[in-house]
């Protein structure tokens, strides 16, 4: 029982309730960092560890975190976390940290760690809130991966700098560009949304069906 | 009112606040600290490689290299400069004889700054290289002032007399003239002009070509052997 409660927790923010495509949490680096797979997974992987190790500490602390001054605390420890994380990446991997530029300072201020420990991490007991946290970072990374991987596969013809096509593949240019990440977002979201959609409908199906069988 | 009241009351100390705030700060700045300074080795020994890399890059022939500042109407070598000093680097083959400047640089691109590192042969007054170092132009259109090899290649022997000038690509026949790429024509004119005004900054203050400053073996190495 324990177990398949952890699994929950995990496979909600993979799936149902995933930051991005359900929640529309995180916008910032999702459009600004998924012009290359390699960027997008950089950038996942920073924020999983921020979220992760951020809503182990909170809800470690829950009990001692006096309720007025939480957010104060929160934000002071997912700020330490993405220091740890910028320092780590400008010393592991500096193309990409040169890459990523400005935007992994601003991990801090992604509404979905703030929201996660507001939300969960602060009202529940450690291993959830892990369970939580390694679910939604999972699903934030699935999703700037997917978003990432279109975006270099239609717009440079190539997936992680190995390219795919002959040369006689023409870029989508537009792809990588700012313009290209709010195109393929919608197209996600729509897609996602019409799945959503259409297991409601079926689900109605059956409902009616057993209904007018009774 | 009276819930008011009682909240406040039933609520923890200013005090307990107070301190909570403190030492979540105090163990974050220490983690922050710790951190710093465990990466801070690896990071300038990056930043020091990547350098060395692109001076060897953009001087075809160099073995050694060391930096050189303007102090007082001469190129002097030093060992760090100081700060806002601009910096340029001698490079020398093997057998120390020097070969030519690598010339860092910086202007505005399409985007943002653009930093590049050019080589410079004072005899020959020619380009021989040129590596950007820094920019943000636009993916897939102006990063191709170094992803295009064609237009890289463009300086690997370029005059510099009377001055680098861009022309529409494929029209490009004289010694200074460089071919801009099509789609990103600001950013390979910044690239040309970012060279010309560096040229004209640093003209007056290299020396005579023959004169330059001979290449200094490190003090400890030198020390060391005295031993």
């Amino acid at each position: 029982m324990k177990k398949n409660e952890s699994y929950e927790e995990f496979i909600k923010g993979v799936w149902r309730d995933n930051p991005v495509f359900a929640q529309v949490l995180g916008m910032c680096p999702m459009l600004a960092v998924t012009n290359s797979a390699i960027n997008a997974v950089a950038m996942g992987m920073a924020t999983f560890f921020v979220l992760v190790g951020s809503s182990f500490l909170v809800s470690s602390f829950r009990n001692w975190i006096p309720k007025q001054v939480r957010i104060s605390c929160f934000i002071i420890i997912i700020a330490t976390f993405v220091t740890i994380a910028d320092y780590t990446l400008l010393a592991l991997v500096p193309k990409v940290h040169k890459e990523l530029g400005a935007f992994i300072p601003l991990i801090v201020a992604n509404c979905l760690i703030l929201g996660r420990q507001e939300a969960f991490a602060s009202r529940y007991p450690t291993r959830l809130a892990v369970m939580d946290a390694l679910g939604m970072a999972a699903g934030f990374l699935l999703a700037l991966f997917s978003l990432g991987a279109v975006r270099e596969i239609l717009g440079d013809g190539a997936l992680f700098g190995v390219k795919l096509f002959s040369e006689n593949f023409e870029p989508w240019v537009i792809m990588i560009l700012p313009p290209g990440g709010f195109l393929t977002l919608g197209v996600i979201l729509l897609f996602f949304n019409w799945i959503k959609f259409k297991k409601d409908e079926f689900l109605e199906d059956v409902a009616e069906a057993e209904r007018s069988g009774n | 009112m009276n819930t008011r009241v009682n909240n406040e009351t039933s609520g923890p100390s200013s005090m307990r606040l107070v301190l909570t705030l403190a030492i979540a700060g105090l163990v974050s700045g220490i983690a922050i600290i710790g951190i710093y300074e465990s990466t801070l080795p690896t990071i300038t020994a990056n930043k020091a490689r990547e350098l060395r890399e692109a001076v060897f890059k953009v001087l075809p022939g160099v073995g050694q290299m060391q930096a050189l500042v303007y102090r007082d109407d001469e190129l002097v070598v030093v060992e760090s400069q100081g700060k806002d000093e601009p910096v340029i680097y001698g490079g020398y083959d093997e057998s120390g004889e020097f070969v030519g400047y690598a010339i860092p640089a910086a202007g505005p691109g399409f985007q943002d700054t653009i930093a590049i590192l050019y080589g410079y042969i004072p005899g020959d007054k020619l380009v021989v290289g040129m590596e950007v170092l820094e920019s943000r132009e636009t993916p897939g259109l102006g990063d191709k002032i170094y992803k295009d090899l064609e237009f890289v290649a463009e300086f690997s022997a370029l005059s510099v007399e009377p001055e680098i000038v861009s022309v529409k690509k494929g029209t490009g026949s004289n010694p200074n003239e460089v071919d801009s790429i099509t789609g990103a024509t600001i950013s390979s004119k910044a690239i040309v002009r970012i060279i010309n005004e560096a040229h004209t900054a640093w003209a007056t203050k290299l020396p005579a070509p023959g004169s330059e400053p001979a290449m200094q073996v490190a003090e400890t190495a030198s020390t060391e052997a005295g031993q």
